[in-house]
């Protein structure tokens, strides 16, 4: 029998942005359904889809989908970040590359939110 | 006198938490602290430790749920109000009170193929390495590693996947994949390829975070993914 590690060793920013690149992977796989079916409905006529296009702009979905662009950057910088540590030569920068990738989520998410 | 209130893990992995006050001291270490205890107030408190200067890891411990040598950690940088919290070592046997048993621990050193196989005889001259040398660069970043199970203690594959052979390990045969005068290169990458090898790494980074001689076992793990992953591509595993 082993003694478990509890959220004390966890709590560094490397486990948060792995957090965050993996509990924003399963957002996006959970919406990526509803994305293809709310396409899928411009099979069904421009109307269709035009009528889907109307009820996104009520408030509530303009917000969630700001929350949506934010989890995609979020998971892209994340990823990209990864890459970077995998195959560049690195030492002691990692933190201020994750710095650059919750940065950068956040400026594509307020570019999106804003340009509203 | 300013007592701190220690709460140290007695027992084996089914133990509990049990509490003593400790004088506090000036430049007071974790280590000092459970010291005191085994030596003035239970002498059946069961540690390990050795050197006492950081250079051997005996002393690890888990100190406020954070995995770290107990001898070079100061009272003043861990303690939350007058209160420590001292545990052995995560992802390890426990077998009495703050002592693990390190054996699967280092027989993943062995699994790795962390031993150093020679080509050369002693009738052959010195080898000369660059100390410039892209692998012996390399090889340097990793091998101040003295195995004290910081890293190990804190990776949360090691939990999830008791298989996994864990960041010393990794590290030690990222080291000898880099050392030109290694003639195993191949049964190497190998032994690290599989399933519980350097693919399980998920980057958390918590052994480079943690890992008190700041050696990054991500960095020599990402090499060795590179490493076998080209050799693969070439045929050679």
């Amino acid at each position: 029998m082993t003694m478990r590690n509890d959220y004390r060793s966890r709590n560094h920013p490397a486990w948060w942005a792995f957090l965050v690149h993996r509990l924003s992977g399963l957002a996006l796989s959970l919406f990526l359904p509803f994305h293809f079916w709310a396409l899928g409905q411009a099979l069904q006529g421009e109307a269709r889809l035009d009528t889907l296009l109307k009820w996104t702009e009520l408030p509530l979905l303009k917000f969630t989908e700001t929350m949506l662009v934010l989890l995609l950057a979020a998971h892209l910088t994340g990823g990209l970040r990864l890459l970077a540590l995998e195959f560049l030569p690195w030492r002691g920068w990692q933190k201020s590359l994750l710095a650059w990738a919750a940065g950068a989520a956040l400026a594509a998410g307020l570019a999106f939110a804003l340009a509203l | 006198m300013n007592m701190l209130q220690v709460s140290v893990w007695r027992g084996g992995a089914d133990g509990e938490y049990r509490n003593y006050e400790v004088p506090r001291q000036e430049s007071q270490s974790v280590l000092d602290v459970v010291t005191y205890i085994q030596r003035s107030i239970d002498p059946t408190l069961s540690y390990r430790f050795a050197c006492r200067v950081g250079m051997c890891g005996a002393c690890a411990m888990t100190v406020n749920g954070v995995a770290r040598w107990t001898c070079r950690t100061h009272v003043a940088k861990v303690v939350k109000g007058n209160a420590i919290q001292i545990a052995p070592l995560a992802n390890l046997p426990v077998v009495k009170d703050l002592v693990t048993d390190m054996r699967e621990f280092f027989d993943k050193w062995a699994r790795a193929r962390g031993q150093f196989a020679p080509q050369a005889t002693r009738k052959d001259a010195f080898a000369r390495v660059a100390s410039d040398s892209p692998g012996r660069v390399a090889a340097n970043a990793g091998i101040e590693c003295i195995g004290c199970g910081v890293c190990y203690a804190s990776c949360d594959v090691v939990s999830w996947n008791p298989d996994y052979l864990g960041p010393a390990a990794l590290n030690r045969a990222w080291t000898l994949v880099n050392d030109v005068r290694d003639g195993a290169r191949r049964e190497r990458l190998a032994a690290v390829a599989g399933d519980a090898g350097c693919h399980a790494c998920h980057t958390h980074l918590s052994c480079s975070e943690r890992c008190p001689k700041n050696i990054a076992p991500t960095a020599s793990i990402a090499g060795l993914k590179r490493a076998v992953a080209l050799a693969a591509w070439k045929g050679e595993l």
